[in-house]
């Protein structure tokens, strides 16, 4: 699900629009450097995932990889970037990265794990500020 | 679909198996490289971008020429508004 937001973001830039994403809770790992390169997607409880996968065996050890690198296999297949790829594309584009303050303050993760191109964190009042003159406000 | 069998590209760009958003991303740094009125023809194979490249050109303010198809290869042609 980290795709989504970047793929949007990236093309919405292309096109000229300015862009901002607030990363909160567990979309702060994508723009985090120690986590950003092995998110991982879970069959468990999911039942949109392409291939049908009964709960009682998502949940066996190592399925999640499995899940994982099936979907990272089906996104190289088409070409996609990864997502620190793609992160770098919406960073070079212009695209402004926002972490929440209150994810580091809960989640205890340090500031300098976060990539260099993101804005100072914030709180949620300041991004809300930023998004009330959107044309367009997507919750992904 | 404008009649682009006779246009002479400027800049020729090959997104040939890249797929959303990438034809689109590339397409815009290519064009900000050329002049107001150069043509930039963009070679894809992602159907996504027989709806994307024109909405982008629209929407950046470049005209979008016309398209051709080879079978599954498309080619683009978008001439710089701005």
């Amino acid at each position: 699900m980290a795709y989504p937001p970047l793929i949007l973001a990236s093309t919405a830039a292309a096109m000229d629009m300015e862009c901002g994403i607030f990363f909160t809770f567990f979309g702060l790992d994508i723009v985090n450097k120690k986590k950003y390169g092995r998110l991982k997607v879970a069959s468990v409880g999911n039942p949109a995932m392409p291939v049908a996968v009964p709960n009682i065996i998502g949940m066996l050890p190592g399925m999640t990889a499995v899940a994982t690198k099936m979907m990272n296999g089906m996104m190289s297949k088409v070409g996609m970037p990864t997502i620190p790829e793609l992160v770098s594309v919406c960073a070079e584009s212009g695209v402004k990265l926002w972490p929440c303050q209150l994810t580091l303050d809960v989640m205890k993760i340090d500031p300098d794990d976060l990539i260099d191109e993101v804005e100072k964190s914030c709180g949620a009042a300041t991004f809300l500020e930023y998004a009330m003159d959107a044309d367009m406000s997507l919750f992904i | 679909m404008g009649d682009a069998t006779d246009l002479k590209a400027d800049e020729v760009l090959d997104v040939q198996g890249l797929c959303c958003p990438m034809p689109v991303v590339k397409s815009k740094k290519a064009i900000d490289a050329l002049e107001i009125g150069q043509v930039l023809e963009i070679i894809g194979t992602d159907p996504g971008s027989k709806g994307d490249i024109p909405a982008w050109a629209n929407r950046a303010g470049h005209e979008f020429v016309g398209s051709t198809e080879e079978g599954e290869t498309f080619h683009f042609f978008v001439r710089k508004g701005k």
